[in-house]
């Protein structure tokens, strides 16, 4: 039972608000050999896992750890270049540390766009008349749910498969947004919200949400 | 309960089949036209669910639901994909999907020598079959208009 993560989208189809609750963090730490039997890549101020796959670490992993040290762009913290540590067979046997990428804030306004023409499209798709768009999207490790507003603003949470009442979760985000946004002198419409009261709510809310059921909210 | 219709891609994004039962609305493009924005949409659902996936996924994207109707998606290793769109209380589509894919397009197509995989199916059993299939199960009761 969890909810991961909220995003409230403009009617414009701009991300105006993004709360991750609960992040699962997905890491493996594994002792290596020389040579290192999977293809890195360095990429987007990265080191991802290009070709490859052993004991859970998979294409797209993100190298985090080199022997404990963390490494910021492609350098250890003590200002070593991480390829020149993996090429170098005197270093082995090294710890390194894999995990999935975090998504960055840029790829949340990407994806939270990337939204709005699938929900106008599946609408248009419908092979019944006067057809709302996307309203529940399943996958295999997560349950996508959209709400929107009258006034077009979309709210959409990303919750673990077997959490119920998350539209009912989502009417709730829509009040406190009327409530603490809306009603705050110093929002403008369309922009992103940076209301302290509305996160606090927020917050709140899901926390309440998670230990005592949907029915205390 | 109702099933609306059923899209058959290839793994390029090409049509291989299309067949509606109930189907109340029509875009208003070709065929054509809309098989590609359905597998357009189709391709970018994958994407988007990749990477909002909390986890590493494994089926991924298995259906979403709007007010009227929902769209259920199988995609085989081969990346044949099945779209079948049901009414909203439809319950065990998966099954069914891939009852077409074992049943169905193994048997008549995958194993019918005339047939070039990568074309679109015209194969007359097929059609049958299929019609058949869809027609007896229980996802499909058709509501009378």
């Amino acid at each position: 039972m969890v909810i991961y993560s909220i995003y409230i989208v403009s009617k414009s189809g701009g991300l105006i608000f993004n709360h991750d609750h609960s992040v699962s963090k997905i890491e493996n730490e594994k002792p290596f050999t020389f040579p290192v039997d999977l293809k890195l890549k360095y990429e987007n101020k990265r080191i991802i896992v290009e070709f490859g796959q052993k004991d859970g670490i998979r294409p797209g992993h993100v190298l985090y750890a080199v022997n404990g040290k963390g490494l910021t762009d492609r350098q250890l913290d003590d200002g070593q270049d991480v390829f020149e540590v993996l090429e170098n067979k005197n270093n082995y046997p090294l710890n390194l540390k894999f995990g999935r990428p975090k998504m960055t804030t840029n790829e949340k306004i990407f994806l939270a766009s990337m939204f709005y023409p699938l929900f106008a499209i599946a609408s248009q798709l419908s092979p019944e008349p006067k057809c709302s768009g996307i309203e529940v999207l399943e996958a295999d490790t997560f349950k996508l749910y959209c709400f929107q507003t009258l006034t077009g603003v979309k709210m959409i949470a990303v919750a673990d498969r077997s959490q119920n009442g998350v539209e009912s979760l989502l009417k709730k985000i829509y009040e406190l947004y009327a409530d603490y946004a809306l009603k705050n002198p110093f929002y403008s419409l369309e922009m992103p919200i940076r209301c302290e009261l509305f996160e606090t709510n927020l917050k709140t809310l899901l926390d309440v949400m998670e230990k005592s059921g949907i029915a205390n909210i | 309960m109702t099933v609306h219709n059923i899209y058959i891609f290839n793994k390029n994004g090409n049509l291989l089949y299309y067949h509606e039962w109930n189907r109340l609305k029509q875009t208003g493009m070709t065929r054509e036209e809309e098989a590609k924005l359905m597998y357009g949409m189709l391709f970018s659902i994958k994407s988007f669910v990749n990477k909002i996936s909390p986890v590493d996924p494994k089926d991924g994207f298995l259906y979403y639901k709007t007010s009227k109707y929902t769209l259920h998606y199988f995609e085989t290793l081969t990346g044949l994909k099945f779209v079948l769109n049901t009414d909203i209380n439809a319950q065990g589509v998966r099954e069914l999907l891939q009852e077409i894919y074992n049943q169905v397009y193994v048997e008549y197509v995958v194993k019918n020598p005339l047939l070039n995989l990568s074309e679109p199916i015209e194969s007359e059993i097929f059609k049958a079959k299929l019609d058949a299939l869809v027609k007896q199960s229980p996802v499909f009761l058709s509501r009378v208009p």
